[in-house]
């Protein structure tokens, strides 16, 4: 049928419009050779871009494919998908029509997948509107499918045998107002300003359209004429064709690649891909392996929106793995590896399957050293155990540091907690020292304290688990206690305000630890099986235990410093 | 076994759906249901009997009836509906004393059933990773709900010493939520913007309404436990609750002099006294290893599952987000596909 651009699914409201578009469309192909290959310079997959009505067609093939998208958009996908298949529309509209006859085509396997994807209703109803209001058009049908390069330069250099599409403007055309805006503009040398007037204008909107159409049709006229490049000398006329060449050439890649990158329906693919390629973009600028980057980044989105949806697990004492490995570790991992230099020897020591209880000497002002220690047990350890450390009360109190320590795995230091946890076979460590041994001044580095009351012992032998005694040289160094403050310490509710060369000498810069070299050393364990199932009523026993354990930190302590060259180095 | 079963509360939700779910059972021959106001929900077979627990005709109703089953469900938590703390005081304290000393009175009783609460256990730094039923508290609730509950535990302690011969079983709920249930928690999670303390994340449990009197069930018809903590598997943190139930939070200062209370308060919540606060900061965990070997209980739901139920039946924060959601989308759909086009022929 003479025009039958069939596959114009347009919206009868723009079919008023048609007509009197197609009207100019049909003069403007009767006058020149143009290409109004019927596909819209989307479809044209060649660098050449088509001329003259080109913008035109674009339009229209947008709008036509936007409602096309639009009905399809009533799928269950979505608003959001439905945009952006309007936005994209004329992928589903190359996929359109198996009822047409077309040029052979070579259809990529994405669109073939399109074409069975797309309704069948969709195309066809794409193709009775189209039918029905495009009256006057005496081109054949528009071929449906994807022309070939070869195919598109013959309809280009063949006049008036292919159908006009027009811009059609439908409503909510915001999406394609976008997109449409890109292919008029970049065609600006394809058409004259009057053709980008037409083109603004089938933008716009939707209720005028035969008022657009009239004038459209008439800036159209002219505008034909000037695009035409046997005539129209002058300047204008070269500026304006070195922009087209230059633009069809940009437009037809974009086209092209953009064909390419089909899914179906790509609504929340594109913006992923927009932002993909942005992020690789700058990756590479940076030096980064943009792999990497990108893993990050999935990753770093994925633990939001996790977040975010609450799709996580915290058990029973608050531990938040899902936390701990993604954002506490990392946080300590700078620290672990480039500021202090962690040296662990020893992993080994840690069973790789049930219960432990890891002692260990306690420095350093704040509790580094056991953060250290976690850290040190979960990179280190084959098997990426994570250390359930017990903290004191002090510590759950304060606002925002108890809330992370609880969901990095540390609970209250009492015995019930600790049964509970070594007994289900989790990894518990514990520093006895307590506040006396972060607090010790610095002329008292690396003796140890008294190491409490054996509480952790009596739970070890309850629940019959080795005790792992670990020594850790280097944190005393990280904050040297000169002296203290104890009214200030008073006020605060504080066990120590200590004194520093640096706090609070420095201020804030203070807090800054020093970049002592730390070594961390695990201990063969003391296994507490063998003494029965009695053995935590025997206070004696318990002593005996501790002060056992407390001699092997502290001999371990010994023997590390002596291999200790240097406390930074 | 139980004969006839006293209900006390049975003009509340759970009493309500208590009594329904009893009228099903045959084995019980009578079901008393009593309080102040009549229910405006269905009570199953129950008969309504409108006497105030504060004073003493109860034990007059328990002897004519011959009551061989008391179930005390009439521990309240929600002063709002119920004309304030004063009136929730005297019907949680004042109205179990009543009824223990006719309980005490009566010859026919055999069984005391009690609704009590996990609140008893209060909730503060030091305590525990979870309670079991013979530890104490580390810090005892001293304001509200929580306060009433540990003296209703203590006079029902005091009854058992005196009358030993009566079976008493006492059940710790965890928060109840539900789809139809109004509780502290339930309206605190329905706040358009949920106010939270402010650095503290806290973990807790919290049972379905239908689990909670499935249970109560079994301790009226089952054999008696004594104490039990009853929750539902699996904990949850208030911000993870608050991203279930797809709200926005703001951080208060907990110290703030009870501003986080008054302004909840001020929402025109059900009750928002301290505990409630000490729960929303420092949690508590419950051990249902009691529930399970000695109660033979199993909630059907954990209670992540009682909190998705009851959060689906929420309405959006702000109505018509997911319309917003999608003019948004359209937009960034198409402008996100144009430049897609043009970065990807810059980027080769």
């Amino acid at each position: 049928m003479s025009d039958s651009s069939p596959s114009r699914p347009a919206a009868t409201t723009s079919a008023p419009r048609k007509p009197a578009v197609k009207k100019s469309a049909a003069k403007k192909s009767a006058g020149k050779k143009s290409g109004a290959e019927s596909a819209t310079k989307r479809s044209v997959p060649t660098t050449s871009a088509p001329k003259t009505t080109a913008a035109k067609t674009t339009i229209a093939k947008t709008t036509a494919a936007k409602t096309s998208a639009t009905r399809r958009a009533a799928a269950p996908r979505g608003a959001f998908a439905a945009g952006a298949a309007r936005a994209s529309g004329e992928r589903r509209r190359r996929t359109g029509t198996p009822l047409l006859p077309t040029e052979t085509v070579e259809l990529s396997p994405a669109r073939r997948q399109a074409v069975t994807l797309t309704d069948d209703g969709a195309a066809v109803e794409t193709v009775s509107p189209v039918a029905a209001v495009t009256p006057e058009s005496t081109s054949p049908a528009p071929p449906r499918r994807r022309p070939t390069r070869s195919s598109m330069r013959t309809r280009r250099t063949s006049t008036s045998e292919q159908p006009r599409l027009h811009a059609v403007p439908t409503e909510g055309a915001r999406n394609d107002d976008a997109v449409g805006a890109h292919a008029p503009s970049d065609d600006a040398g394809d058409l004259d300003t009057s053709d980008r007037t037409v083109a603004s204008e089938a933008r716009t909107h939707t209720s005028n359209d035969t008022s657009k159409a009239t004038s459209s049709d008439a800036s159209s006229a002219p505008g034909s004429v000037a695009a035409s490049d046997t005539h129209v000398g002058g300047w204008e006329h070269a500026l304006t064709s070195g922009i087209q060449s230059r633009a069809e050439r940009l437009v037809g890649a974009v086209l092209e690649s953009a064909e390419f990158s089909s899914e179906a329906r790509p609504g929340p693919a594109e913006l992923v891909d927009l932002a993909v390629n942005v992020l690789r973009a700058a990756a590479t600028s940076a030096g980064l392996p943009a792999e990497d980057v990108e893993r990050q980044v999935a990753q770093t989105l994925a633990y939001l929106r996790r977040r975010l949806s609450g799709d996580y697990v915290v058990d029973q004492f608050g531990f938040d793995e899902d936390y701990t490995l993604n954002v506490h570790l990392p946080l300590l991992r700078p620290f672990y590896r480039k500021w202090f230099r962690v040296e662990v020897r020893g992993i080994e020591n840690i069973p790789s399957v049930g219960g432990a209880l890891v002692v260990g000497n306690h420095s350093g002002t704040i509790a580094m050293d056991s953060l250290m220690t976690q850290v040190a047990v979960y990179d280190e350890h084959p098997d990426h155990r994570h250390l359930r450390m017990l903290g004191a009360d002090l510590v759950f109190q304060i606002p925002f540091i108890g809330t992370m320590a609880r969901r990095s795995g540390s609970t209250l230091a009492a015995t019930t907690d600790a049964e509970r946890l070594l007994r289900g076979g989790e990894l518990v460590g514990v520093w006895p020292e307590g506040f006396k041994g972060v607090g010790k001044p610095f002329s008292e580095r690396y003796k140890l304290q008294r190491f409490g009351r054996g509480g952790f012992v009596s739970a070890a032998l309850r629940a019959g688990v080795p005790i792992v005694p670990v020594s850790i040289v280097g944190a005393e160094e990280i904050y040297p206690i000169l002296g203290d403050m104890p009214a200030v310490a008073r006020l605060l509710g504080m066990p120590y305000a200590p004194i520093t060369p640096t706090w609070p000498l420095l201020g804030p810069l203070g807090l800054v630890p020093l970049p002592s070299k730390w070594l961390i050393e695990f201990g063969p364990p003391i296994e507490t099986t063998s003494f029965g199932p009695d053995a935590a009523e025997d206070p004696m026993l318990v002593f005996d235990l501790t002060d056992q354990v407390r001699e092997t930190i502290q001999q371990t302590l010994y023997s590390l410093l002596m291999q200790r060259r240097s406390v930074f180095l | 076994m139980a004969n006839v079963v006293l209900v006390t509360g049975v003009s509340r939700y759970l009493g309500g759906l208590y009594a329904r779910r009893l009228s099903q059972d045959p084995s019980i021959d009578r079901i008393l249901g009593v309080d102040v106001v009549p229910p405006r929900h269905s009570i199953g077979r129950a008969e309504f009997v409108r006497a105030d627990i504060r004073n003493p005709m109860i034990g007059r109703i328990m002897s004519q009836a011959g009551v061989d089953t008391v179930v005390h469900m009439n521990v309240i938590a929600t002063p709002k509906d119920m004309g304030g703390r004063v009136t929730q005081k005297e019907i949680n304290v004042i109205g179990t004393m009543q009824l223990l000393a006719a309980c005490q009175k009566s010859e026919s009783v055999t069984r005391l059933v009690v609704k009590s609460s996990a609140s008893v256990y209060g909730s503060s730094p030091k305590d525990p990773a979870m309670f079991s039923e013979d530890m104490s508290p580390k810090s005892l609730p001293r304001t509200g709900f929580g306060k009433d509950s540990v003296e209703v535990e203590g006079y029902v302690r005091g009854f058992s010493r005196r009358r030993p011969d009566v079976e008493i079983t006492m059940l710790r709920l965890a928060n109840v939520v539900g789809p139809s249930i109004h509780t502290s928690i339930t309206d605190y999670f329905s706040l358009p913007v949920v106010p939270i303390p402010m650095g503290f994340d806290a973990r807790f449990q919290l049972i379905h309404e239908d689990d909670a009197v499935d249970a109560m069930i079994l301790a009226t018809t089952g054999p008696a436990v004594g104490i039990v903590n009853v929750a539902g598997d699996g904990f949850l943190t208030v911000t993870q609750c608050t991203a279930i139930a797809r709200r926005p939070f703001f951080p208060v200062p907990l110290s703030t002099g009870g501003l986080l209370g008054a302004i909840v308060k001020r929402g025109g919540l059900a009750d928002f006294s301290s505990d409630q606060l000490t729960l929303l900061a420092f949690g508590r965990g419950l051990d249902t290893t009691r529930m399970r070997e000695v109660f033979g209980f199993e909630p059907a739901y954990t209670t992540r599952s009682a909190f998705e139920s009851f959060s689906r039946h929420l309405r959006p924060a702000v109505p018509g987000v997911e319309g917003v959601g999608d003019v948004v989308s359209d937009a960034a759909g198409g402008t996100a596909a144009a430049i897609a086009r043009v970065l990807d022929r810059i980027q080769p």
